[in-house]
């Protein structure tokens, strides 16, 4: 998991109502919390959905922020979890510059070593799907930038609780 | 049998209780309006400014104890109704307000008279709705009634589209709330409820600090209880001004910037503070980290997130103040805390010398407001409902009336809105006719809703109206004389006629200049059968002391 012990793992269950997610990320505005990542979906409960939110601060103000969190009325559940507790992943799509000979050996070579899918080959470009935790994607991210990035992209922190 | 959404919204109303509505009518609520003239159980008070209606429901709600109801146009019915609902969310006040929405076809359109309702209100209100659909209509009003008075209370916002209003549908009578996220705690935690028990049963130098929520909880006699049985001293923050009857012996006195010496001296001395239902917010706390280190606070409030939001707070109780009393007394002990109570007299004393004499007793110069507040305190037997706007006329309002009953003390206390004065005082007095109402305001508050005079008239209202005049935004004068080296920067106000303008909304009116022509004028301005307008020329640069000033502890109150 990431070691950036200032980065916190909220999980929000939510009765899933229009304008939720502008009330949620409202109060956390409020707060003058920076939102990491945020990712949203339906859970195996039918109309209640899940937010999983990765915001940067201390622990004593994200709890605070948690507390006030519930009093959004369609807030059913909140969890502030440690990364021990849950097993996290995201998923990243990156298209890199192949047009060059020279590169492309290198490329995929990095690419095997961080067992990433190829998902598409051409002639000028190579995209890569990465799935795993932050800081393996950051690793990747690292190595590719010495050649060039065209696109990256990546979905933010999902989690489920071990 | 079908129902129009306006018909359901009115039968609604009338089955959650609904008497009063303040509102306004416009464009995208007139099916509403024109339903309201099949049900006459629905009083409307034509308001002059929408949020005129905001804070009269707010003055109802707080005397009443149930929501207030607001009825607006779309787009600018809706946002001048935006001040009131901060207002009521910041001090826990109920409300349902509904507003009128352009047809569900324009939405998003840029419509006439469309604003964005929903998402403008989100973060001023509890809970809001946009509702385009009559089918909906009922189920909304049942939970906005739910959510604005349960837990802690506040303002939901129900927005409804005009082609709902005009859809007919089956008007469904006994619906369920169904709220999975919604189940506010009343019940405090027994096993912390003892803990605070052998704390206070331990005390030496216990404390009561009541806030509001001991009002919302209805809870005067519980705290009476607890306070004599264990021979506590209690102090009030501004909103918790009444729920003791300040003749009470072990009444020490209000909390905060412009509070009491004694109860805000005493608090950095208290082994254990029992807070009641308040905030501990900054006005209350000064600098928090020389708050109260030495005692163990035991914080009693319905919000979670409430407790521990600004102090550390050794035994936590989620729950309603009066069902926690309740639990909590049969496990505490009679106590005898007279050497405690007694060091409280000497602060009254210093305060009583250096500031209250000086303030309601002047023998010279021009009248003080803290004479007129009490003057009028004492005319009514402390039995007035006193209504206080914002700024110097509110704290001196607070710090020099008397009160013997609960709800008898309503201001803008969180948000410090100028201009609540004379509306909420409408609401007070719609709720509670039975009482005389008095609205203290100050010459530039009362010109922010002055128009709301004209409501008075059409409705025949009975309150009366202390303007006290001093030419000037007074607190900001007061903040510039202090921590400004005195460079006043537009505080100075010109102000029109007052007697003049009263009279000519038809509320008679009378000016006192004089120190000798007060009691006799509060005296004819209470006997006049209807509203009466006093205005009073007061002293133009006085200041409201006690201070604690921003950054100074509890302990370092400045007396001049």
């Amino acid at each position: 998991m990431t070691k950036d012990s200032n980065l916190s793992t909220i999980i929000v269950w939510v009765q899933n109502n229009p304008g939720v997610l502008f009330k949620l990320s409202g109060l956390i505005r409020r707060r003058r919390f920076n939102i990491e990542s945020l990712t949203v979906s339906h859970t195996e409960k039918p109309g209640i959905s899940r937010f999983t939110i990765l915001v940067r601060g201390n622990k004593k103000t994200v709890e605070k922020m948690s507390k006030q969190l519930y009093r959004i009325v369609e807030v059913v559940k909140i969890r502030e979890s440690y990364d021990k507790e849950i097993v996290a992943r995201e998923l990243c799509l990156i298209k890199v510059d192949t047009s060059k000979k020279e590169d492309r050996s290198d490329i995929m070579e990095t690419a095997k070593h961080f067992r990433v899918k190829v998902v598409q080959i051409k002639p000028k470009y190579t995209i890569f799907e990465l799935t795993g935790n932050e800081d393996k994607i950051d690793a990747f991210y690292e190595n590719m930038k010495k050649y060039r990035i065209m696109e990256f992209v990546r979905t933010g922190r999902t989690a489920v609780f071990k | 049998m079908k129902h129009t959404g306006a018909e359901i919204l009115c039968k609604s109303l009338i089955l959650e209780g609904v008497d009063v509505i303040f509102g306004y009518p416009g464009g995208a609520i007139m099916p509403v309006y024109d339903a309201l003239l099949k049900y006459p159980k629905l009083r409307h008070i034509l308001v002059r400014h929408e949020q005129g209606a905001a804070h009269a429901a707010e003055g109802y709600a707080r005397v009443t104890g149930k929501p207030g109801v607001c009825l607006v146009t779309s787009g600018p019915g809706a946002t001048n109704l935006i001040t009131g609902l901060a207002d009521a969310m910041m001090d826990c006040v109920p409300l349902v307000c509904i507003s009128g929405q352009v047809s569900s076809e324009l939405i998003g359109n840029d419509a006439f008279q469309e604003a964005d309702v929903v998402g403008i209100t989100s973060m001023a209100t509890k809970h809001n709705y946009l509702i385009d659909n009559p089918s909906e209509i009922a189920k909304a009003v049942k939970e906005a009634f739910h959510l604005a008075n349960t837990g802690k209370p506040g303002p939901v916002m129900i927005d409804f589209t005009k082609d709902a209003q005009f859809a007919k549908t089956e008007y469904i009578k006994n619906l369920e709330v169904d709220l999975p996220g919604y189940k506010p705690v009343t019940k405090g935690n027994f096993f912390q409820i003892k803990k605070a028990a052998e704390e206070i049963n331990k005390s030496k130098r216990p404390l009561i600090l009541a806030g509001h929520g001991v009002l919302i909880s209805k809870a005067s006699s519980e705290l009476l209880s607890l306070s004599q049985k264990a021979d506590i001293p209690v102090a009030c923050t501004l909103h918790g001004l009444s729920s003791i009857p300040n003749a009470h012996k072990n009444y020490v006195g209000m909390l905060g910037m412009h509070g009491n010496l004694a109860p805000n001296v005493m608090t950095n001395k208290a082994d254990v503070l029992i807070g009641l239902g308040l905030r501990f917010d900054d006005r209350v706390t000064g600098k928090l980290d020389k708050y109260a280190r030495q005692a163990k606070i035991i914080h009693v409030d319905i919000d979670p997130a409430e407790i521990g939001k600004n102090v550390d707070v050794e035994i936590p109780i989620v729950g309603d103040v009066k069902s926690v009393l309740e639990d909590l007394m049969p496990l505490i002990n009679y106590a005898n805390h007279k050497d405690w109570l007694e060091e409280f007299d000497k602060y009254k004393k210093e305060e009583e010398e250096k500031v209250i004499k000086v303030e309601t007793k002047p023998r010279t110069g021009k009248i003080k407001m803290a004479e007129i507040v009490s003057c009028i305190s004492s005319s009514a037997k402390s039995d007035a409902i006193i209504v206080a706007d914002v700024g110097q006329n509110q704290m001196i309002t607070a710090r020099y009336s008397t009160f013997l009953r609960p709800n008898s003390f309503l201001t803008s206390g969180g948000l410090g809105t100028m201009g609540f004065g004379l509306p909420a005082g409408i609401g007070a007095k719609v709720g509670r006719p039975e009482r005389e109402v008095w609205i203290i305001a100050g010459d530039g508050g009362f010109q922010m809703t002055i128009q709301e005079m004209m409501t008075i008239v059409q409705e025949n209202l009975n309150v009366k109206i202390a303007v006290l005049n001093n030419n000037f935004l007074g607190m900001v004068r007061q903040w510039q004389d202090l921590f400004f080296e005195k460079k006043y920067s537009q505080v100075h106000m010109q102000t029109p006629d007052f007697i003049k303008i009263s009279e000519g909304f038809g509320i008679k009116a009378e000016k006192v200049k004089e120190r000798k022509d007060l009691i006799n004028a509060i005296g004819r301005a209470r006997k006049h059968k209807g509203a009466y307008l006093l205005e009073f020329e007061v002293e133009m640069e006085a200041n409201v002391f006690p201070i604690m000033p921003t950054g100074a502890a509890v302990d370092e109150m400045r007396l001049e």
